[in-house]
């Protein structure tokens, strides 16, 4: 057979998950969609002695959209997100980077909360939750904490949850009124992890920008915020010379990675690209939604 | 070892797989269902495509047991008779492919494609299918096919095959 050996557990509630957790700790792995876990384990490169799969667990899936955020429960599927008019209608960001996740039997899996508890940096999800500031609701045997998206990205494939720790729910902010979004990546073929990809949000109001938001995936070992060039669009009015120097300054200091997939000049390259490319079509769109 | 009630193409079917036995070794294996192929083994070529409660799905990337209590359909499943289904055949028709090996995951995922989105275009296929790999054709043959079965179920032809049946609708979704 292709995957390790492993014990199995099959929780039917949050508390009963938290439970096993707490036991096993490091030797668990949380089994959601499993288009990472298993790919992991048929591979080797993963070997649980037990998997808490919580496919069961159906108080973690759905969308609710409640005081100025759109909450998502972990194990909700990518499909169901893609599908759903509350995410479309309050998280354009979201409903713009969900298609472009594996290829459609993946997101028929694939869950909202394993891509982000699985935290690849080259990952579409990471950047949206990165560029939004979402937070992540964890679940663990002293109770429920809230840690906001700047701290839940620690590094390659690893999160602030603790071992005994559950992932339960991601909140992200609703887009108010003169938003406008772009997802964009660069990707050797379709369904490809990006080789870089962009988040970008812009909010217009009265023609100029009062909230800018650019968060690279596959720069780094985390998805990465554009600060300088944030601070420089606020403020300003949309034009292509500002643009041009928002992408200088968002790629300016970056040290990306350099592999088979392309070097590091290359990706600062496509980088500066893609943050032209997003903040127009985010100025584009923004108009929309008023 | 967990015990598991699952249907098949239809079929209630029992076993008894080990945690870590998946959905495609599980169908192949246990039930002797070779017509879905394993080619990578780890979710990227697609090969191993089967509909799981009307959804496409990659059989290698699901454990058997979270198979349990859900609705099946393998290649086998299109037409149970022993002819073709409606996309099989429009890929018969088409010279779709050579080898065969990507031919059961190519053919599911377009079932559970067209199913949900009987009018989709030449790109919404292209996409649609873009998760499965094919060494041999160059792809364009492929999509010939699916756009040939999704004009067929447009406007059924009288005089087509008399034995193409009617692709199974797909069973209702989880949500």
């Amino acid at each position: 057979m292709k995957l390790p050996p492993v014990d199995y557990e099959a929780p039917r509630t949050v508390s009963e998950a938290v439970e096993l957790l707490a036991e096993h700790e490091d030797d668990a792995s949380v089994l959601a969609g499993g288009q990472s876990l298993i790919p992991l384990l048929a591979l080797r490169l993963a070997r649980p002695a037990v998997l808490i799969d919580i496919n069961g667990v159906t108080e973690l899936s759905g969308v609710s959209a409640a005081d100025g955020c759109v909450a998502i429960g972990a194990m909700t599927r990518e499909y169901v997100a893609e599908e759903s008019g509350t995410v479309t209608d309050d998280v354009p960001l979201l409903a713009a980077a969900l298609p472009l996740i594996g290829h459609e039997a993946i997101r028929s899996r694939g869950t909202v909360g394993g891509s982000l508890a699985h935290a690849d940096p080259a990952a579409e999800l990471p950047a949206v939750a990165r560029a939004l500031d979402a937070e992540f609701v964890v679940r663990g045997p002293s109770g429920e904490r809230v840690i906001p998206a700047a701290e839940w990205f620690e590094g390659y494939l690893t999160t602030s949850r603790r071992p005994d720790e559950l992932l339960t729910e991601v909140r992200f902010p609703a887009a108010g009124p003169g938003t406008g979004v772009s997802f964009q990546e660069v990707a050797r073929r379709h369904g490809d992890f990006a080789i870089v990809g962009l988040a970008a949000s812009l909010t217009l109001s009265e023609g100029a920008i009062s909230d800018a938001r650019l968060a690279f995936a596959g720069l780094s070992d985390v998805p990465v915020r554009a600060g300088d060039a944030e601070d420089l669009l606020v403020g300003e009015t949309p034009s292509a010379e500002l643009f041009e120097e928002a992408a200088r300054r968002a790629t300016d200091d970056i040290d990306p990675p350099a592999d088979l997939h392309g070097s590091a000049d290359y990706r600062k390259k496509a980088a500066a690209a893609l943050v032209r490319r997003s903040l127009r079509a985010a100025a584009d769109n923004a108009g929309e939604r008023q | 070892m967990a015990d598991i009630t699952l249907r098949v193409n239809g079929a209630a079917c029992t076993g008894s797989p080990e945690a870590r036995k998946t959905l495609a070794d599980f169908l192949r294996d246990d039930l002797n269902l070779t017509g879905t192929h394993l080619g990578c083994e780890h979710g990227v070529c697609g090969a191993c495509t089967v509909i799981v409660d009307g959804r496409a799905v990659r059989s290698c990337l699901m454990l058997a047991v979270q198979a349990a209590g859900s609705e099946v359909t393998t290649i086998e499943g299109l037409a149970p008779d022993g002819g073709l289904g409606t996309v099989q055949q429009a890929m018969w028709d088409s010279h779709s492919f050579q080898c065969g090996f990507c031919t059961p995951g190519m053919v599911m995922q377009a079932v559970a494609f067209l199913g949900d989105h009987p009018d989709a275009d030449e790109r919404q296929i292209r996409e649609a299918l873009s998760g499965n790999i094919c060494r041999c054709t160059g792809y364009q043959s492929i999509i010939d096919g699916v756009l040939l079965a999704a004009e067929r179920s447009a406007s059924p032809d009288p005089a087509a095959p008399p034995n193409a049946s009617p692709d199974p609708a797909p069973p209702n979704r989880e949500h």
